[in-house]
């Protein structure tokens, strides 16, 4: 063990890449907002949509992703308030999810996170994969002047019973929406850039389940405060070399920090995860649990809301191996579209849609294998989506002999979220920890 | 060695002082906008009772929703560590402690040494503390103090659906409108009550023995409401409201 002082455990340094990951974010939305300029064209849609395939289109396609978005607008109180207040304003009930609420009052109040008005979409791209989802961009392309709008349904249940027709189910809709996007643009489809968009999402994908592994480490060379800076690339452009070679810098910087017990957090002593989109006004709560020595290893969404893992020949989790690595043909449209389909089915965080006991079951090996004491789990009334089954969770981590500190709040309406309630609950979890401050 | 217990309440500021381990002195005062004053106060009542001054405590732990806000104090613990120090220490085998205050209830189960084994808070939700009691009482034009044994003389269980204490009010003056007797109406409110705490105990396991302290344990209505929900039997200390307190000079003691 690397010991400093009584109260700094671990030696730490700040990440080398910080400032690229903040530089590529900062352009990804630039790029969204001057893609006219460049006489390119803008699209919409979730975070979890085929982003590789508008690719295709040409490299003067952006896409503005609305969770981030939303996410963005939430660490944003002041705009996150006038934002949700226009949505209700125009009608929208306050218990819808927030991130949706606060990605129509973005565009209701013609209002851009990033400056100046909200940049229109040219098309919407999006995927159907909770029930605000379905509705979300129906209202978008309405308020947007009724642009066009493709959805692609991925309720083909877990990975684990998929079958050669549900994945046949959803590469049809994909080679319908190739179609449906040359219709509307008016532009030809390049299936070479398809491909490489293909193969760069899978890269990144499992670069990043590489990554949260090396977390097991102890300490922890990566908190999960700062992981919600590292992953976002996954949630906005994931397609792209620029991210794939952020990734393998990361992945590289890591590794490093590991072998030489860098710490995140410099006071270790007790490693918990959390759970579903934390409240984004409130990161504080992180540092604060870090002044008991307490580090936030990561969760089962900062991991698998993008990660892709698998079972190693060892019996632990870790990346799943591509199927470029496995020698899988990607060389036609069709082979791309069925290596995505089949990859993306994978996502962690889409298996418990169907089954909360899904859900416990990863949780549970998260916290075996990354040597988790306990448990925060945020019954985050801002998505119904990633909500579904928590207390379900609980009981199963309680059974598996894991402490688990409930919290109620809201991902991106700061309203639901009582600041010192929540501060003085962590206390009683510390405490129950056998925690003291350390500073 | 002389500790105190502060137990700075949402609505009331309980002080426990120990000499030696035992109790010699205690004052409850209720918490108005000036802290420091309720603070000032609590303490010399207590301290005069045993003709001490504040330079002859030792150690002093403070506790409950206020406890960061308590001058002097050498350290500050939660509710939920000081319920289950105070109630071990009055009743050994005590596994369950469910604590119902103004503001906030919560349940917490220990183990034999007193450590917290798991929690649960219900802070969000006033239809599980003691302000509805208060809020009915004023809707039925009862004193507080009487609605524990008004509702004891209940003919029949009422149900009370409202999830919430703004729309359990209008659903008691529905029942009043109904010529619903206050008696049953007062057993309604209890119920509902003890339904909610019930739950949240349930979330945490509830191991025998069980006792519940706070203020609202001095409810003899809500105590029988809770029994009959829990099907057990529960303890209720002498000073089920001090509880926290105690705990917290205990663990002053300790001088942890």
């Amino acid at each position: 063990m690397a010991e400093t002082t009584d109260v700094m455990r671990w030696q730490t340094k700040p990440l080398e890449c910080w400032r690229l990951a903040k530089e590529i974010r900062e352009q990804y939305y630039r790029n969204y907002a001057q893609a006219r300029e460049k006489g390119g064209l803008r699209w919409v849609g979730g975070a979890w949509s085929f982003g590789a395939i508008p690719c295709g289109l040409g490299d003067d396609v952006y896409g503005l992703t609305s969770e981030p978005y939303g996410a963005t607008i939430a660490f944003n109180k002041d705009l996150a308030l006038e934002c949700q207040e226009a949505a209700e304003k125009y009608g929208f009930a306050r218990d819808l999810c927030s991130y949706m609420r606060n990605y129509w009052g973005s565009v209701l109040l013609n209002k851009y996170a990033w400056g100046g008005p909200f940049p229109k979409p040219d098309f919407v791209w999006q995927d159907h994969i909770c029930c605000s989802h379905a509705k979300w961009y129906q209202v978008v392309s309405e308020l947007e002047g009724g642009i066009p709008y493709f959805c692609i349904d991925v309720a083909v249940g877990p990975y684990h019973e998929r079958t050669d027709s549900r994945v046949e189910y959803m590469v049809g809709q994909m080679h319908d929406g190739i179609q449906w996007l040359e219709k509307i643009t008016g532009r030809r489809y390049d299936d070479e850039k398809l491909i490489e968009a293909v193969k760069n999402e899978i890269r990144c994908t499992s670069l990043w389940a590489e990554i949260c592994t090396l977390n097991k480490a102890v300490p922890a060379p990566l908190d999960e405060k700062s992981m919600y800076s590292l992953y976002v690339h996954l949630v906005l452009n994931r397609y792209t070399p620029e991210v794939v070679s952020f990734y393998q810098t990361l992945r590289d910087e890591v590794k490093d920090r590991v072998a030489n017990q860098i710490a995140a957090c410099p006071t270790e002593r007790c490693r918990l995860m959390t759970d579903t989109q934390p409240p984004w006004a409130f990161l504080k709560i992180f540092r604060y649990m870090e002044s008991y020595g307490a580090v936030s290893i990561g969760s089962l969404y900062t991991y698998g809301l993008m990660g892709i893992y698998d079972d190693q020949p060892d019996g632990s989790w870790g990346a799943k191996v591509t199927p470029m690595e496995r020698g899988v043909a990607i060389k036609t449209r069709d082979q791309a579209l069925r290596a995505y389909a089949e990859w993306t089915l994978a996502k962690p965080l889409w298996q418990h849609f169907y089954n909360p006991a899904l859900k416990s079951r990863m949780m549970a090996r998260l916290a075996r294998e990354w040597q988790v004491n306990g448990v925060l789990l945020h019954y985050n009334r801002g998505c119904e989506g990633l909500s579904i089954g928590i207390a379900e969770n609980r009981l199963a981590l309680l059974k598996e002999g894991f402490p688990v500190m409930p919290f109620e709040g809201n991902m991106g309406d700061e309203r639901e979220f009582d600041d010192t309630r929540v501060m003085s609950r962590i206390d009683t979890f510390m405490e129950t920890l056998g925690l003291r401050k350390l500073y | 060695m002389i500790t105190a217990g502060i137990d700075m309440g949402a609505k009331n500021l309980k002080v426990v002082i120990l000499r030696d381990g035992q109790v010699i002195a205690s004052s409850l005062i209720r918490v108005g906008f000036d802290t420091q004053e309720a603070l000032d106060e609590g303490l010399q009542h207590a301290l005069a009772e045993v003709g001490l001054s504040k330079g002859d405590i030792q150690r002093v732990v403070a506790t409950g929703a206020g406890r960061n806000s308590v001058p002097g104090a050498d350290d500050a613990v939660t509710e939920v560590r000081a319920d289950s120090a105070g109630i071990t220490h009055i009743s050994p085998t005590i596994r369950t402690v469910i604590d119902v205050g103004a503001e906030e209830g919560r349940a917490v189960r220990c183990n034999a040494q007193g450590k917290v084994v798991d929690f649960a808070i219900n802070e969000k939700c006033a239809a599980g503390a003691g302000a509805f009691t208060e809020a009915m009482a004023r809707a039925l034009e009862v004193p507080l103090e009487e609605l524990g044994a008004l509702s004891l003389k209940s003919q029949q269980t009422v149900p009370m659906n409202a999830q919430c204490a703004v729309f359990a009010e209008s659903e008691v003056v529905s029942l009043i409108h109904a010529r619903t007797s206050k008696e049953d109406i007062a057993r309604a409110v209890h119920d509902a009550i003890a339904s909610r705490i019930t739950s949240m105990a349930r979330r945490v396991g509830v191991e025998k023995d069980v006792a519940l302290v706070g203020g609202v344990a001095r409810n003899k209505g809500f105590v029988d409401s809770l029994r009959r929900d829990l099907d057990m039997d529960i303890l209720v200390p002498p000073d089920p409201e001090f509880v926290g307190a105690l705990g917290a000079a205990l663990i002053a003691a300790q001088g942890a």
